[in-house]
């Protein structure tokens, strides 16, 4: 965070985006490569095919285990960088502190929420990463879908302004 | 699943851990998609542009794929399941992964290799809820060719 009110991202509102744009151009430019890289490992991987993905769900049908080398994978690299960064690294690069979660909590909306994804996730062989990044493809189907999506996470934003939700 | 598959899932998999790491190290944050879409609707001027770029990023990736990979990107399922079936399971996966703090990515990939108590049990969680969807809709009917 290079800026003192970065928090307040409304205390700037008359300063255009252009001149933000240019305030964090490294944070930007380093979100948009892990961005391209991301779609291209979930790619390669076969994770854009939601017919794999249903495929390792579809424990009655015949399995398909893909996924679980690329959760071996991703898994197995980060698992050792993220310790790697934090302890060679006092703070991030381009910012001036870790924003990781450090909530511990089970929440009930915990419970809820991953259960309700799953159900989601299984019906279209979709979540939102490999949803993304088909949107480049122009398909009808993942348009509504991620067109949905983005409602499903405004109506939220909407009954949490009302009600303050624990998650 | 043949032996490629494995190994290119592999690779995928190594992929994906370089960007969350990447992520991680210059900007300090997780590599959770939900999230990153999630944090747009606060339209936060210092927040907005980066999400946007990542966002971006996956996109351009899912261009390139379509014009150089075309069966690897699209949907399978475009004339089995209707518009409003993506509908509702566009809405259920946007509204449950900010319920649930995460999805494949922010809880699967980065806080299981955080070891997060959170992240571990919502990873269980969905994996069983999405194991018992695909066995019902396998049952109704939904999946027979």
């Amino acid at each position: 965070m290079s800026l003192g009110v970065s928090t307040e991202g409304r205390v700037m509102s008359n300063q255009n985006t252009l001149s933000q744009a240019k305030e964090n151009v490294g944070e930007i430019a380093v979100s948009f490569i892990s961005g391209l890289i991301f779609g291209v490992g979930l790619i390669l991987s076969g994770m854009t095919q939601a017919n794999k993905v249903i495929g390792f769900l579809d424990i009655l049908g015949s399995w398909d285990p893909t996924l679980m080398f690329v959760m071996g994978g991703a898994l197995g690299l980060h698992f050792f960088t993220y310790r790697w960064v934090r302890n060679r690294y006092p703070k991030p690069i381009l910012v001036t502190q870790w924003q990781v979660p450090t909530k511990v909590q089970l929440t009930p909306a915990l419970f809820l929420g991953t259960f309700l994804f799953g159900i989601g996730w299984g019906l279209a062989g979709l979540c939102p990463g490999p949803a993304f990044v088909n949107l480049g493809s122009g398909n009808r189907h993942i348009w509504v879908f991620v067109v949905f999506l983005l409602l499903g996470q405004g109506a939220f934003y909407l009954l949490d302004k009302a009600w303050k939700i624990n998650r | 699943m043949t032996f490629m598959d494995a190994v290119n899932g592999l690779l995928g998999g190594l992929l994906i851990g370089v960007a969350v790491t990447l992520m991680l190290m210059f900007n300090g944050r997780v590599t959770g998609i939900a999230g990153i879409i999630f944090g747009l609707f606060s339209l936060d001027r210092r927040d907005f542009l980066w999400r946007l770029a990542f966002l971006g990023g996956l996109i351009l990736s899912g261009a390139l794929g379509a014009a150089l990979f075309p069966q690897k990107v699209g949907y399978a399922f475009e004339g089995r399941f209707s518009l409003g079936y993506m509908a509702l399971a566009g809405f259920i996966v946007g509204f449950s992964t900010v319920l649930g703090s995460g999805c494949t990515s922010g809880h699967g990939v980065c806080g299981m290799s955080r070891l997060s108590r959170r992240s571990i049990v919502g990873t269980l969680v969905f994996m069983f809820s999405g194991f018992l969807t695909v066995a019902v809709m396998r049952l109704l009917g939904i999946l027979n060719t």
